[in-house]
């Protein structure tokens, strides 16, 4: 309680034998099964927790405390310490591996509900609250793993989401991973982070809702009712209108959609406006998301003109809640304390912040509301409301 | 150098300044105008502002500047997005015209064992069973209901006192569902009855056939009662104890209530919500009198004029917002179907307030010697000899004949608010109606001249004033959404 430590996703393995033989790139499974199928074996990666070490596994892995245990592996087995910070992975977990700096990502987590893929750091946007500052690189590659991935997944998991950068981007990549998970994952519900602008091309739009997914929904950001704002937060002049007419040809073709609003300095004062302009032009959409504001990424660089207590906010954001509520459209709040929202919209708030950056405050200590609360990104260290205090048990 | 451009950046075609998208605006009161679009949204603004406006003065900087973009009030360099957006907002508007014919109203009888003096719809006493639909006359009206396209039909049983010939409802209902089995259409039915004559067979058969029950009750009983007699003076008695019936055998939102308001109503209009709010009722509908019927022989029409209704309304208005302030729900229905208009991106439907006129095309009425007529108040106005709306009968003329008839469409061509004088220019076009058979009924004109019509008095103030409590009051302005919300 209190020390901020963010679940690390991507790190290094400290050794590695016999890898160099290996292509540049592996996703793989994590297996803890000794009695795993003979078959599959070969092309997963085997967690060890004692000496007892089934054959013919693809890799071998094991954090420092075991490690004497890869002694026992005939000379040609390939294999890989890990650091103790992935004492998380566990059985049907998918990695990716970087066979020449031994770099690990962890891409898939079974136990958790918040996994997601980022399918490219390139974006047609440049928000200044970004929290995955965009590359303009040529990773491709990405999609690759990704497909190799999807199918290593458990058929059972409940959503997997997609981000970037814009995903859009990848063009036919975007629509065959979105096959490959109707394929390989009939069951998985799909969210997709995307700013909607290639939706506004119609055959665009047909081509995502000729899928057919049964369940996916795409997560599309609205920052203000005034074209202006909208395209000065995503500095990208004529955002607005391509969004707006992507949103539109992604319901002509009965798509769902959540709109997201990140609330700042930049576009809390329109609030009430937008959520009226959302309810009188979009009534049609699934979900609309008020978002508290991620210290990351550019977010850091433009802090001052972005930051503002959310208790500053409290009356933009109530009037555009309720506006919305009334207006029975399904509105909710994420990453924002309890502490600092307007008792009338608790009922809105939603635990929403990703398990593996989701932390608590020294404040927080003691307080009655902390398993309700959607506490804080790991990154809110840097600045967080003056306002956080804990309820006490009466 | 920042690699973030400033908001001015994005702000640079603004200097070419904006074009006017379609509005209509008018004085709101003393001080303030409201600008209108068509598609139901709306402004207030000071006089100079919206000179500025309409002269291409209003510097974007102006704090309307980016409300009225936003409303698709005017349009500028930096965005068209609202050429797709006003016009799908229109055509949400306008969206219900495509179901056409949703109410169908059944005079099953025009016998009724009450003597109401303010009774519209002419009654005839007991015992002249010459008053009753026959069932040859229900089944050829049944054929046309299920001609109409429309995916929802209300079945109404209207009177006189419809219970009286209940028979004939049973007879209705279950061949209706029977010709349902194949259409399968939404197909609700309502039974308008005054309560008194209620049986228990009557309840078992509203209970297993999902009926709703629309009743009248005027306010307390002195008032209720001094309105409506009835042999043994107990109508009021007879509604209580039939509204607690039907919530026990048919279900708590299975019964509701309508009243009229008469020359004895004004001044109560507390007391009759109280009334409203002690029987249980979440809403209340206060509504004028119409000039039909027994209500003009008898004068109690003339009993008090447009202004003196308009003060018990916004008196009741004031005291059921002081309710809603203290935390207790309910909704004045007249309102909520105008804020609906104004609040959100649907129209009610409602089909006394809506234009084109809902006359034939939204409701009809089957009466009870097989005359077809375009509403309500056309059968009403029947009665007294006046036969304008008669648009077919069911015995003789084919529903394509009906339709297209003369005495439907010239009324509904030449009552569009949208094309008629003075209603073309008005702001308040996109929340009003169009009421020919009032019209024609008071100044024998289905236009009519709107200066000296109490539809347009009434309902223009009515406009201004809920314009007016939102701008003034926030609370108010949250409780008129949630009513708006609740008409969709």
């Amino acid at each position: 309680m209190g020390e901020l430590t963010m679940l690390m996703l991507s790190t290094r393995g400290l050794e590695s034998r016999n890898l160099s033989g290996s292509s540049a790139r592996m996703v793989m499974r994590v297996s803890e099964q000794h009695d795993r199928p003979k078959g599959l074996r070969a092309r997963e990666a085997f967690l060890i927790t004692d000496s007892n070490l089934p054959e013919g596994f693809g890799l071998y892995m094991a954090f420092a405390k075991d490690a004497t245990a890869l002694g026992g592996l005939p000379s040609q087995a390939k294999t890989m310490i890990l650091p103790d910070e992935l004492s998380y992975l566990a059985d049907g977990d998918v990695l990716r591996l970087w066979t020449k700096n031994n770099e690990v990502r962890v891409l898939y987590r079974r136990n958790s509900f918040h996994n997601h893929f980022l399918l490219t750091e390139r974006c047609n946007h440049y928000c200044l609250m970004c929290s995955q500052p965009p590359k303009n690189i040529d990773d491709g590659w990405i999609a690759d793993d990704v497909l190799a991935a999807i199918p290593l997944i458990d058929p059972s998991a409940q959503e997997i989401g997609f981000t970037g950068g814009e995903p859009t981007l990848l063009g036919d990549d975007f629509f065959r991973i979105l096959r490959t998970m109707k394929s390989y994952l009939p069951r998985t519900a799909v969210h997709i982070l995307s700013n909607g602008r290639l939706f506004s091309s119609p055959e665009f739009a047909k081509r995502y809702a000729d899928i057919r997914h049964f369940d996916a929904m795409i997560g599309i950001p609205v920052y203000s009712d005034v074209s202006t704002i909208h395209d000065y937060v995503v500095q990208s002049d004529g955002a607005f209108d391509e969004t707006i007419r992507g949103i539109l040809n992604l319901k002509h073709y009965g798509q769902k959609i959540e709109i997201r609003v990140v609330v700042h300095r930049q576009t809390y004062a329109r609030l009430p406006q937008l959520a009226e302009f959302l309810a009188r032009n979009l009534t049609f959409v699934d979900q609309i998301a008020f978002m508290g504001l991620e210290i990351t990424g550019f977010t850091r660089a433009n802090l001052e003109s972005l930051w503002i207590d959310p208790v500053d906010y409290q009356q933009e954001l109530y009037r555009a809640v309720s506006f919305l509520a009334d207006s029975r459209m399904n509105v909710s709040i994420y990453n924002h304390q309890l502490c600092v929202l307007d008792e009338r919209l608790w009922p809105f708030a939603r635990k929403s912040i990703s398990d593996w950056k989701n932390e608590y405050m020294p404040e927080c200590l003691g307080c009655r509301e902390k398993e309700n609360c959607g506490g804080f990104f790991t990154s809110a260290k840097i600045r967080y409301s003056d306002h956080i205090r804990p309820f006490s048990f009466e | 150098v920042s690699k973030f451009q400033p908001l001015s950046a994005y702000q640079k075609s603004l200097v070419d300044g904006y074009q006017l998208l379609p509005f209509r605006f008018t004085a709101l009161d003393g001080r303030e105008y409201v600008l209108t679009n068509q598609a139901g949204e709306f402004i207030v603004m000071e006089r100079s502002t919206l000179e500025a406006l309409v002269r291409h003065r209003l510097p974007a900087t102006n704090q309307f500047y980016d409300d009225l973009k936003s409303k698709h009030f005017i349009i500028d360099h930096d965005s068209s997005v609202a050429m797709d957006l006003l016009p799908l907002k229109v055509r949400t508007k306008l969206g219900r015209l495509a179901d056409f014919t949703g109410l169908h109203l059944f005079v099953v009888s025009l016998r009724c064992e009450h003597s109401c003096p303010y009774c519209q719809v002419s009654r005839q006493s007991d015992n002249k069973l010459a008053f009753d639909m026959s069932v040859e006359t229900a089944e050829k009206a049944l054929a046309l209901v299920f001609r109409s396209p429309s995916r929802g039909i209300k079945i109404e049983f209207q009177g006189g006192e419809p219970l009286l010939n209940f028979s004939l409802i049973r007879y209705i209902v279950e061949r209706a569902e029977a010709w349902n089995l194949a259409e399968r259409r939404d197909l609700q039915f309502v039974i308008a009855t005054n309560l008194a004559v209620i049986t228990d067979e009557i309840l078992e058969f509203s209970r297993d056939h999902d009926i709703l029950i629309s009743t009248s009750l005027d306010g307390p009983a002195d008032l209720h009662n001094a309105n409506r007699p009835r042999p043994g003076n107990d109508s009021y008695e007879r509604a209580i104890a039939g509204i607690s019936r039907v919530r026990d055998a048919v279900g708590r939102d299975r019964v509701s209530a309508l009243m009229t308001t008469t020359k004895l109503s004004l001044g109560r209009v507390r007391e009759i919500i109280d009334e409203y709010v002690l029987q249980g009722f979440r809403s209340i509908f206060l509504r004028p009198m119409s000039p039909y019927g027994f209500a003009v022989k008898t004068k109690w029409f003339k009993a008090y004029d447009v202004d003196e209704w308009l003060e018990f309304y916004f008196a009741g208005l004031n005291y059921i917002l002081e309710l809603n302030r203290s935390g207790y729900s309910f909704t004045e229905f007249y309102a909520a179907t105008i804020l609906a208009k104004m609040l959100t991106p649907f129209e009610p439907g409602f089909v006394d307030l809506r234009s084109p006129a809902g006359i034939g095309i939204a409701a009809i009425v089957y009466n009870y010697a097989g005359d077809v007529y375009a509403s309500d108040e056309s059968r009403m106005l029947a009665e007294m000899g006046d036969k304008t709306f008669r648009i077919g009968n069911v015995h003789r003329d084919r529903y394509e004949d009906i339709m297209t008839s003369d005495a439907l469409l010239g009324p509904i061509e030449e009552s569009f608010a949208a094309s008629v004088p003075m209603c073309s220019d008005c702001a308040f076009e996109p929340f009003c109606g169009a009421d020919p058979v009032f019209h024609h009924a008071t100044q024998g004109d289905v236009v009519g001249r709107k200066p000296i019509s109490a539809f347009c008095t009434r309902n223009m103030a009515i406009f201004r004033r809920l314009i007016t409590l939102m701008r003034d009051d926030d609370d108010v302005r949250r409780i008129f959404v949630r009513w708006a919300n609740s008409r969709c």
